[in-house]
């Protein structure tokens, strides 16, 4: 059996390819075929080393420190982005609070997809009950006004730092994950691998973990990516509203969140408007890769 | 339906309970003395168990009572009422801006699709899918309110306009920079499912069989294409009520229109907890039902998922 599918595969190509590429190959192929997404890939890494670097260098709290005698100064050597209400220097806000917002999308991209993750296996790999009631949950949380509910989260919970602000919003945004996991698995489940290994004897979660998780990692991490450019969007608007971090934690929606000030608006353009176009330009990036990623977990659709 | 509004209404109960400060705490100053005012979170019934205030609550809700604002002294209905004509409007008019922009442009981009304007209307698309609501807010008031001055940059109507064809005007003129703003990134789901549906279906046999048969371009488009893809869209009616909500809160705020937004989030800020609560949980039903508007109409257009 195994020397004839040998034979089958050097007569159609002369080199090594009875194996299908895996996953993370054909991922990156595309990537690097789609030359918009690998620019933006590339911008994306210098933003994360930008940001992360410079930060080393800047103290949070020398930052945020009101400095009254230099209140809303414009762009200058002194200050390269001017400064705000408290005669604090835009541009160091800039770099922290891109720092932050970056962590806090990313960590909470990251425990949503997990939580979703063991959610949607359990519910779509055992159906019936299990499912229906798990599903019951999160149908009900999905139409929810997500950021109506979070701000009077934010709300009652009178101190939190990163992590539970991480927490917070993690726990509205599993649901959505969840859900695309389970329709996934219930597919899987049918498929033939799934019932030759139970009749082999493996357990249920042997099956979950090691047979049918690797068969969505592709569709998991295409999701992740294009959701950590909404969870990124999410932590910024509400720091705009001002229902995320003090003033003495700024991120990037801190920043944008002054121009509600009219006249700031108006007239002060250098506070918001760097932040503002730090954030399109990362979503951007963000979705380009996403959706070269997309493209990938669809061969018909691929480039490369 | 009816249980998940009662679920909603319970959390959202507690939420508000477990807010810090209650409706008193506002209230205190030193002069008053701190007997008078455990009296009176006695006879407001503020140290019951939960379960009571809950059921006092929602039992005078039922009767359209929602209790009084604390910060504003006037019945929470009546408060609403004054804003909620404001965000109907303000949603109304995104939604007819949404579709008379998003089908237009579907349309061209799917029929003439790896062209010059699909091209255009396709990257629209993209950004338009990485552009977070409030700053394409903010940045629609800094240049047609501030930079251009086209539009009056806050307030829902002039208040010189007092009745009368000018009254409507400037409500009108008032409202159209807010919704165009959420219109023009609301669009952009609806754009991108039309264009794919409309290249999706051209290929379909049924299409091939309608050339065959001699039908002109036109009617193969109207009568055979549009009829198919344009349907679904009238689906999304539902889902766009709850994307409204969300974006109501952001844009409301930018452009300080008087609406429940603005509302909700005054009232959070002074801890008016009867008003946070009764607006919440008046979006909260708004979505649900939009989520079972968008269930019928799926159901009315297509045959195939009508339960049996």
């Amino acid at each position: 059996m195994k020397e004839m599918a040998n034979a089958n595969a050097e007569l159609i190509q002369p080199e090594d390819y009875s194996k299908s590429p895996s996953g993370w190959r054909v991922l990156w192929r595309e990537l690097v075929r789609d030359k918009v997404a690998l620019v933006s890939l590339l911008f994306l890494g210098l933003i994360i080393v930008v940001v992360y670097g410079v930060s080393l260098f800047l103290d949070q709290k020398e930052v945020v420190k009101v400095d009254l005698f230099a209140l809303y100064q414009p762009p200058s050597a002194d200050f390269w982005l001017g400064t705000d209400y408290g005669g604090r220097d835009v541009f160091g806000q800039l770099i922290i609070g891109a720092r932050n917002s970056i962590t806090i999308g990313v960590v909470v991209t990251l425990l949503a997809g997990l939580i979703g993750l063991v959610v949607g296996l359990v519910a779509g790999y055992f159906g019936g009950h299990v499912d229906n009631g798990i599903m019951r949950v999160v149908d009900f949380f999905i139409i929810l006004p997500f950021t109506m509910i979070v701000i009077i989260f934010v709300t009652i919970v009178p101190k939190y730092n990163i992590i539970q602000f991480c927490l917070i919003m993690t726990s509205f945004l599993w649901m959505s994950k969840a859900r695309l996991i389970r329709s996934k698995t219930l597919q899987e489940r049918e498929l033939e691998y799934v019932q030759a290994s139970r009749t082999l004897g493996s357990s249920n979660l042997r099956i979950m973990v090691m047979e049918v998780l690797p068969n969505l990692t592709s569709i998991i991490i295409v999701s992740m990516t294009l959701s950590l450019a909404g969870n990124i969007g999410l932590e910024s608007g509400l720091s705009f509203l001002g229902f995320g971090f003090p003033e003495s934690t700024p991120s990037l929606g801190t920043l944008v969140g002054y121009a509600r000030n009219p006249q700031t608006l108006e007239s002060r353009w250098w506070i918001w408007l760097p932040a503002s176009l730090l954030i399109l330009a990362m979503m951007l990036s963000i979705n380009n890769v996403g959706q070269a990623l997309k493209r990938a977990t669809d061969a018909r659709q691929r480039k490369g | 339906m009816i249980p998940q509004i009662f679920i909603l209404s319970i959390v959202l109960f507690l939420m508000a309970k477990a807010m810090p400060g209650d409706a008193l705490t506002g209230l205190i100053d030193p002069s008053l003395d701190p007997d008078a005012l455990a009296a009176m979170r006695e006879k407001l019934g503020l140290n019951n168990p939960w379960y009571v205030q809950y059921w006092d609550w929602i039992s005078n809700a039922a009767q359209g009572d929602l209790g009084n604002s604390f910060k504003y002294k006037m019945p929470v209905t009546e408060l609403i009422s004054q804003r909620v004509s404001n965000t109907l409007w303000l949603a109304l008019a995104t939604l007819i801006l949404t579709y008379l922009i998003a089908i237009p442009l579907g349309i061209i981009s799917g029929r003439y699709n790896d062209t010059f304007f699909d091209r255009i209307i396709s990257g629209y698309t993209y950004i338009g899918f990485a552009m977070p609501l409030f700053i394409f807010g903010l940045l629609m008031l800094w240049f047609f309110g501030f930079y251009l001055g086209w539009f009056p940059t806050g307030g829902s109507v002039n208040p010189r306009a007092t009745e009368g064809v000018g009254y409507v005007l400037s409500k009108i003129y008032h409202l159209l920079l807010p919704a165009l703003s959420m219109a023009l990134i609301g669009v952009v789901s609806t754009v991108q499912y039309l264009r794919n549906e409309i290249i999706d279906t051209k290929q379909k046999d049924f299409i091939i069989t309608a050339r065959a048969k001699g039908a002109s371009e036109s009617r193969v488009y109207n009568r055979h294409i549009f009829r198919n893809s344009l349907l679904p869209i009238a689906a999304f009616l539902g889902f766009e009520i709850t994307g409204l909500i969300g974006g109501t809160v952001f844009i409301e705020s930018i452009f300080a229109y008087p609406g429940m937004g603005q509302l909700f989030i005054q009232s959070i800020v002074g801890r008016d907890f009867s008003v946070v609560i009764a607006v919440a949980l008046l979006f909260g039903i708004a979505s649900i039902v939009g989520a079972l508007i968008s269930d019928i109409i799926l159901n009315i257009v297509d045959p195939r998922i009508r339960i049996k």
